[in-house]
């Protein structure tokens, strides 16, 4: 039992003491950020990697999300609800919360893996120790132009994921659910709120933050070798997620409790 | 039965005022990864100038005393100082003005596996020198054609074999003329022929460019080839150094072991 009480103990000694180092990243990249220019054709590479790579992902994920969530909403709302009401469900789950979440989670997992190999094997094959020597500072000319190609791109995604998504669970409502066109965009305007979509993109612009910063930190800290990568790529993943979904729910708070609640 | 080997004590490698010295001082560094006690206590003297060649077996912490150099690794105890100033008291900024006068070539090469070989031979001068982009393009092909690798530049670091990695390695570390070139075994690796005209190329370094050179290697012909003194380490300290006829003639038995390739000895097989 006190094993046990001391293991939770350490987790979260060892959970603190890595925020602490996370933080200290975030803000030698908010100390570099005003070499951003220097670094533009970094930056724009790895824009190109966000958006460009995971446009096939992105797809396949928002159509089938729009589907599912006009196919639930349907039985949800059975005679219950006048089917006016569909486009406004479907949009507002999708700007809201499925959208930026599901992006952070799907295209996210994705980044946060391909930042944490990359940068985990440049460690432990000592590029990274090289770059020291050199006096080209890593978190410039690595974690700066990662970092905000993440926190800029994640929400262009989100953005068209959210346009996706909508369009797919239009054309299955149409199709399949015998919902008219009409009626369907009808909906859409239904309690529409420019604060929803800003709601989702604040949402999606720290969850890149999150996804980037995961993926980088444990990039540089691992150790060891394949195995350790391996390791590394699997903890940013991990802890990625948890805390997309942990900052959701602050964020919702934050956002639609205190300051979209007028 | 066990032999007893009368083993002399460590040399004396301090100086009373590390302050004033020219080269590198190292004085008391210890450091353990883990429970595993890598250096303990060692001392070294570089001298401005000289080739020094730290011998020692695999394992023993060789790579470990020349990261410690340019602070790519801090001692648990124990202070370092390059020309009069302590690193471990540097600012991030003074470090990377001090670094940019190191050359480091790493064991396992450590290319940026994304740039092909011109680039990153030229990426320090992008960085540092303000160059137009041919100027330093013909520079890192100068560099480059200096270690050999002619035909090469525009390959990526996956397509060239190890001693052609540890190659455009050495041509990036030299690029920018550092006063200090650390040497992680630059011979391992290589056919001998290549090996030597290596060897060649740092003494050149030296005579031409007065580079002090530390050099970490397995190879005694290349290390009785290149150096003005040696040093051997083992077990966490630095326990002999001297001339290359003081190498060759000492009866320091772990030297002897090491430098005639014996199994039997003081630092034994395993
Ligand atoms: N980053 C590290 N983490 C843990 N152990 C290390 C690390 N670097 C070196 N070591 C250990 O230190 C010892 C000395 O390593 P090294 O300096 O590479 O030896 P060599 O003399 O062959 O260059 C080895 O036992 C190695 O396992
Ligand atoms: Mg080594």
């Amino acid at each position: 039992m006190e094993r046990f009480f001391a293991k939770i103990g350490n987790y979260v000694i060892a959970g603190l003491s890595n925020a602490g180092h996370g933080t200290m990243l975030l803000r030698a990249i908010f100390r570099e950020t005003p070499h951003i220019w220097k670094m533009r054709r970094e930056v724009l590479v790895q824009m190109h990697v966000v958006l460009i790579g995971s446009m096939p992902l992105v797809i396949v994920t928002s159509v089938f999300v729009g589907a599912v969530t006009a196919v639930q909403a349907v039985y949800q709302m059975q005679a219950l609800v006048p089917m006016k009401f569909l486009g406004v469900m479907i949009s507002k789950t999708v700007f809201i919360e499925l959208g930026p979440v599901l992006m952070a989670l799907v295209v996210g997992s994705r980044l946060c893996a391909f930042y944490a190999a990359e940068l985990g094997t440049m460690k432990v094959t000592e590029q990274l120790d090289a770059m020291n020597i050199m006096a080209i500072d890593p978190v410039r000319y690595l974690a700066m132009p990662r970092f905000w190609a993440s926190v800029l791109m994640i929400p262009v995604v989100t953005i068209f994921a959210d346009a996706v998504a909508v369009f797919g669970g239009y054309t299955i409502s149409v199709m399949t659910l015998d919902i008219s066109s009409g009626v369907f965009i009808e909906g859409l305007q239904l309690f529409y709120k420019h604060s929803d979509i800003l709601g989702g993109l604040i949402k999606s612009v720290v969850f890149g933050g999150i996804i980037a910063l995961s993926g980088i930190f444990n990039g540089f800290h691992t150790q060891g070798g394949a195995e350790g990568v391996g390791h590394s790529t699997m903890t940013a993943v991990v802890a990625s997620c948890l805390s997309v979904l942990v900052a959701d729910y602050f964020l919702a708070i934050i956002l639609f409790q205190i300051i979209f609640q007028k | 039965m066990k032999v007893e080997y009368n083993i002399p004590p460590p040399p004396d490698q301090k100086v009373a005022d590390p302050t004033a010295f020219s080269g590198i001082v190292i004085e008391g560094v210890s450091k353990s990864f883990g429970p595993k006690q890598v250096l303990t206590e060692t001392d070294l003297l570089i001298n401005k100038g000289e080739t020094l060649v730290v011998i020692g077996r695999s394992g023993e912490g060789k790579s470990v005393l020349l990261k410690h150099i340019v602070r790519l690794l801090e001692p648990d105890a124990g202070r370092i100082w390059v020309e009069g100033e302590e690193i471990s008291e540097m600012e991030m900024s003074e470090l990377m003005e001090m670094r940019k006068k190191f050359g480091f070539l790493f064991q396992g090469a450590a290319l940026f596996d994304s740039m092909n070989v011109c680039k990153n031979v030229g990426l320090m001068l992008e960085e540092h020198s303000g160059w137009s982009m041919d100027k330093i393009k013909d520079r890192a092909c100068e560099c480059l054609a200096l270690v050999g690798l002619t035909d090469s530049d525009d390959k990526l670091p996956s397509e060239l074999s190890g001693g052609m990695k540890k190659r455009a390695a050495l041509a990036r570390a030299i690029v920018m003329e550092p006063e200090y070139i650390l040497y992680d075994e630059p011979t391992t690796g290589l056919d001998p022929i290549t090996g030597d005209a290596i060897n060649d190329l740092i003494i050149k370094l030296q005579k031409e460019l007065g580079v002090t050179s530390i050099i970490v290697t397995h190879d005694m012909a290349s290390a009785f080839k290149v150096a003005d003194r040696m040093a051997m380490l083992s077990r966490g300290k630095i326990v002999f150094t001297g001339t290359v006829d003081e190498v060759r003639n000492t009866d320091h038995p772990m030297v002897r072991q090491f430098i005639e390739g014996n199994s039997q000895g003081p630092l034994g097989a395993f």
